[in-house]
């Protein structure tokens, strides 16, 4: 708990991360939040704005190979954050990577999730990986709500130690229409699609 | 009178006038028709309530002593340069020169004020940052818009850091027979200076018709402007016994504040209208940013620290 508000507090100092709620208003309904990634602090800052009660069900997904390798990265994500770990290599090829994340949602939490799989240069993001696709076939009745966060690219891009105070907004979209039968490679492109409008 | 009852004397006609406001901002919101209208009194009661926190995080700063001052202003530095920055375009090869702006500009210059060194707290920014934070840039190799992008750095560090800097700098001068009391001065600048852009915009509402510079601002009037700026120099020469000045030498001194909060929120304007934006930002609500709030501080500021400096310390 302590660890969560510090790190909240943190995250407003540099950031700001003030919400900014376009096309879908802050619901308990279960959800996947889906964005662009560019900067260590995308997690902190789209969870920092949502609102409190709905922090408490919404678990961001985290590279294991990155977060899950010394004890404060440790403590951040799974004290601070209560992140999900997912393996971005596959080391056993009868496992499923999506296995942490399916749980998460079968237990009725919400997931915070960067489609990219790595953090991108750009503003824009770039293509996605299929995990979206497989866990939204999976779970029909989660709204998929793209976000758009803004100037993280700036703040924090790959390779700097150090962040750059900007202010970022978090602008979520509204939930993506499901459409029957649509195949992985048009899903995927209409959900990035949907966090690029927001831009 | 002791500096602590002037101060509290201070605080009580503050009180009162918000009071004031609030109650007229709640009689208008009862009488106004029409949607135009609506939007006007609506955004003056959020401007009124914002007074209000602004007013008492000044005064347990003041309450709290010279340490908590200077980090409050350390704090609206950080700020201020975190709106300049987000609205100024910068490209990878500035990151180092931009954390070393907010992490060591920033610390560093408000610690000089602490340590009383004037010495280099004046020439920080203007001479060492001027020329080192251009050096970190090259760093990175990127020569495309290159002066752009150091001229856009310096002007945000002086501006959001420099000048505003110089409001708590007011606490080292060293004012014959005011010893003590230097926290009074600062709470005098900032109070004719927002009291200046308050009766400008409560006199442009009322009677503005010409505009002066329609481009660049365009609810800043001729009525306006000679309306608040009169008004709050008559106001900060009737304050002149919380000052180390006659009344006279007080209304001088609010003329120049006036004027340069003035050209402070116009030149402001134009740059915030080059980047493309209409507020600073939204951190204080009804106002915009905290740049909307400190533009004619950070033009007053370091004026009105140096006049004093000039005529009032040995």
């Amino acid at each position: 708990m302590l660890i969560s508000a510090l790190l909240i507090g943190i995250t407003r100092a540099l950031v700001g991360a003030a919400p900014r709620w376009q096309g879908s208003a802050p619901s308990p309904a279960q959800r996947i939040y889906f964005a662009n990634h560019s900067s260590h602090i995308d997690t902190l800052a789209l969870w920092s704005a949502l609102p409190r009660d709905l922090r408490r069900h919404t678990r961001p997904v985290a590279a294991a190979d990155y977060w899950n390798t010394d004890a404060v990265r440790r403590c951040v994500a799974v004290r601070g954050l209560n992140a999900v770990f997912i393996e971005r290599q596959r080391s056993e090829a009868t496992k499923d990577p999506l296995a942490p994340l399916t749980e998460a949602l079968a237990a009725g939490d919400s997931l915070i999730l960067f489609p990219e799989g790595t953090r991108n240069l750009q503003p824009l993001p770039g293509p996605f990986k299929a995990g979206l696709f497989h866990l939204a076939e999976r779970f029909p009745d989660v709204e998929l709500v793209p976000v758009y966060l803004e100037n993280l690219h700036r703040c924090m891009p790959k390779g700097t130690f150090f962040p750059v105070p900007l202010i970022c907004t978090v602008r979520f979209g509204a939930p993506l229409a499901r459409i029957a039968g649509e195949d992985k490679a048009d899903f995927l492109e209409r959900a990035r699609q949907a966090v690029i409008d927001l831009a | 009178m002791s500096a602590q009852d002037k101060f509290y004397w201070l605080m009580g006609g503050i009180g009162a006038v918000l009071l004031l406001s609030s109650f007229i901002g709640w009689m208008l919101s009862r009488r106004v028709q029409g949607d135009s209208g609506r939007d006007v009194v609506d955004n003056l009661n959020a401007r009124i309530k914002a007074w209000w926190i602004m007013v008492a995080v000044f005064a347990v700063a003041f309450m709290l002593g010279k340490m908590a001052t200077i980090v409050m202003f350390a704090l609206i530095s950080w700020f201020a340069l975190r709106e300049f920055m987000t609205l100024t375009p910068t490209r990878p090869g500035d990151h180092r020169a931009l954390s070393v702006s907010f992490f060591i500009a920033i610390p560093l210059q408000y610690a000089l004020i602490a340590d009383e060194w004037y010495a280099l707290f004046s020439i920080l920014i203007p001479v060492y940052g001027f020329l080192l934070l251009p050096s970190l840039s090259v760093l990175a190799q990127d020569v495309e818009h290159f002066l752009e992008r150091a001229a856009k750095i310096q002007w945000g560090v002086m501006l959001t850091i420099y000048c505003i800097s110089h409001v708590p700098a007011l606490l080292l001068l060293d004012i014959p027979d005011y010893a003590g009391q230097n926290a009074l001065l600062l709470f005098y600048l900032l109070l004719v200076v927002q009291l200046s852009d308050v009766l400008q915009y409560v006199f442009g509402k009322l009677f503005g018709k010409t505009k002066i510079a329609p481009v660049v601002s365009p609810s800043k009037t001729v009525e306006g402007f000679v309306g608040g700026a009169l008004s709050a120099t008559a106001i900060g020469a009737a304050m002149w016994w919380i000052t180390p000045f006659t009344p006279l030498q007080a209304a001088g001194m609010s003329a120049a504040i006036v004027v340069m909060g003035f050209l402070g929120g116009l030149v402001l304007s134009a740059v915030k209208r080059s980047l493309g934006a209409k507020d600073w930002g939204s951190m204080i609500q009804g106002h915009g940013g905290m740049m909307d709030r400190m533009d004619s501080v950070s033009f007053a500021a370091p004026v009105f620290f140096h006049l004093t400096r000039y005529f009032f310390t040995p």
